[in-house]
């Protein structure tokens, strides 16, 4: 299993720390993993990206061209990385400020209301653990006990009490992500 | 002691944490993009209560090397870290160090130039690493790692090589490697040098005089040509010592390669996808990734030469570590270069498509 991931949206989404927990919940899990930012002028600019890379094997590139899931977060990030999935990859989106929707047929997409959600649990904060919950829904990589390990790791010890606002946060992603176009 | 840890870090945290577990002595730098993070960690470990390592930001790259220098001439294990117009200003002290054999480490995260240049990752220091890079007829002992564990494991063996030789080593490193988190397994804290150990094991160091000994000069000032000259020869011989005993290289799939690229640190993995690519549409393709570049894999690669129709040098230059290629591989096959430069990364496919023009079909 290999598992090729990039995430991208905002700056102060949270995209950077969706990623290190997925990656250290792969550790966890005994995987071999990668997480390759971006960082400097890019990240200047207001956008934030990241790729992820989940493996039973040693893992050849960090640095990519194509995924299997693209993560997408905002319109620049959609027009930048919509081509960037490869045929029969997934497309997960949030739609909000989203304005022009993807529409390639030959991968599968889906939709997740996490920002909305976020707000109506009043926690934007755990935005990033919806949309990783939702992911996880599709794609399930890791297990669960490996992505409750991967908090404690990557959270500091003063943020621990958070952690059970964020698995449940992660639970409500796997409930409300929806299909919006899937190949046959 | 504690047990070997599995952690993800960063390259360049992965690095500092290495090297305080190596015993290190101290460290001096001055923050530049994109290692910045090697001294921010060693300040927020604080290593002098872990192990009294010292942790100095200094008043600029020129002042740092030059505390490395007199360190080093202590007999301690001390290090230093830049990004490359930060090595340009640290190249004089550098030539200082090797010409009086002293053993230290250094960090180079490269980042794309000429001049200022660029923050993202690079690899046009290839001649200024492994020719000199300052004045005189010196070599750099050159790692090149390619992953976050080679980061840590480079940290503890570059002390070891310099102090097996008395000469500095340069881990040369980038944004890619610094700034990308991956699996690492740390090892074992070891003890710092002790007095006795330093006067036993590096009897040249500068550490107050005995009364059985003569009075320790450290300089790389010979007034007298014979001497200079005298000293020339013997570091030439160190320099053909370190290559025969120290070449490090790791061959991928180049058993039954039709075709061979040759590429190091970030360039190494984007080759490593690239060659699953061309095994996928049937193209038998292979890498070799020199770990050391200074010495450099000459031999292995001219015997490669002699079974492949050709040979492709990947790095994120203009085209540099190509004319070792060359030098090794001379006129037995065709041997292309293929690069980006200024920072833009390549992407795997670009690899593959560049060796198909390149060689393939050209």
């Amino acid at each position: 299993m290999t598992e090729e991931i990039l995430i991208a949206g905002f700056g102060g989404q949270g995209v950077l720390s969706m990623g290190k927990i997925l990656a250290y919940s792969g550790v966890m899990g005994n995987k071999e993993v990668s997480w390759m930012p971006s960082y400097g002028p890019e990240m200047r600019g207001g956008t934030a990206n990241v790729t992820v890379i989940i493996s039973d094997e040693r893992i050849s590139s960090p640095i990519l061209s194509s995924y299997d899931t693209a993560i997408i977060l905002n319109q620049q990030s959609m027009d930048k990385f919509e081509a960037s999935v490869k045929p029969g990859g997934i497309l997960i989106y949030d739609p909000n400020g989203i304005t022009r929707h993807p529409s390639r047929k030959d991968i599968n997409i889906y939709s997740i209301d996490a920002a909305d959600e976020a707000a109506k649990m009043g926690m934007t904060k755990v935005f990033n653990m919806i949309i990783l919950g939702g992911f996880l829904k599709i794609k399930p990589v890791v297990q669960p006990e490996f992505i409750h390990k991967g908090l404690e790791k990557s959270l500091p010890a003063r943020h621990h009490n958070m952690i059970p606002e964020n698995e449940t946060a992660i639970e409500k992603g796997k409930d409300i992500i929806k299909p919006v176009f899937l190949l046959n | 002691m504690s047990m070997k840890e599995l952690r993800l870090m960063k390259g360049n945290e992965a690095f500092a944490e290495a090297a305080i577990r190596a015993g290190a002595d101290g460290y001096f730098g001055y923050p530049i993009t994109p290692q910045s993070e090697v001294m921010e960690y060693l300040m927020a470990e604080k290593p002098h209560e872990r192990t009294g390592m010292i942790v100095l930001q200094a008043e600029s790259e020129v002042a740092a090397i030059n505390m490395v220098y007199g360190g080093a001439s202590c007999g301690k294990r001390v290090m230093t870290s830049s990004s490359s117009p930060g090595m340009s200003l640290k190249q004089e002290g550098i030539s200082y160090i090797a010409g009086a054999e002293l053993p230290c480490v250094i960090l180079n995260a490269v980042r794309g130039g000429p001049g200022l240049g660029t923050i993202q990752p690079s690899q046009s220091d290839y001649f200024q690493s492994t020719k000199g890079g300052g004045h005189g007829d010196y070599r750099l002992i050159v790692l090149a790692p390619s992953s976050v564990q080679e980061m840590a494991d480079f940290a503890p063996l570059a002390f070891d090589l310099a102090f097996k030789y008395r000469n500095p080593v340069l881990i040369l490193s980038d944004g890619a490697i610094g700034q990308m988190m991956e699996k690492v397994e740390l090892q074992e804290q070891r003890p710092r040098f002790t007095e006795e150990e330093i006067r036993k094991n590096t009897p040249w160091a500068t550490m107050g005089k005995t009364p059985d000994r003569e009075r320790n000069i450290i300089t790389s000032l010979n007034l007298d040509s014979h001497v200079q000259e005298e000293h020339n020869i013997h570091l030439q011989a160190k320099y053909r010592e370190i290559e025969k005993n120290e070449t490090r290289w790791e061959t991928i799939q180049c058993d039954d390669a039709e075709y061979i690229l040759v590429a190091y640190g970030t360039s190494a993995r984007l080759s490593q996808k690239a060659v699953d690519i061309a095994r996928a549409k049937g193209i038998k393709l292979g890498l070799l990734r020199p770990i050391t570049l200074f010495p450099f894999p000459t031999q292995p690669i001219a015997e490669l030469a002699n079974r492949v129709k050709g040979i492709l040098s990947v790095e994120m230059s203009a085209g540099q570590m190509v004319e070792d290629v060359r030098l090794a591989v001379g006129d037995k096959v065709k041997v292309a270069h293929f690069g980006r430069m200024g920072g833009i990364i390549p992407s795997p496919p670009e690899i593959v498509e560049a060796l198909e023009s390149k060689l393939i079909g050209g």
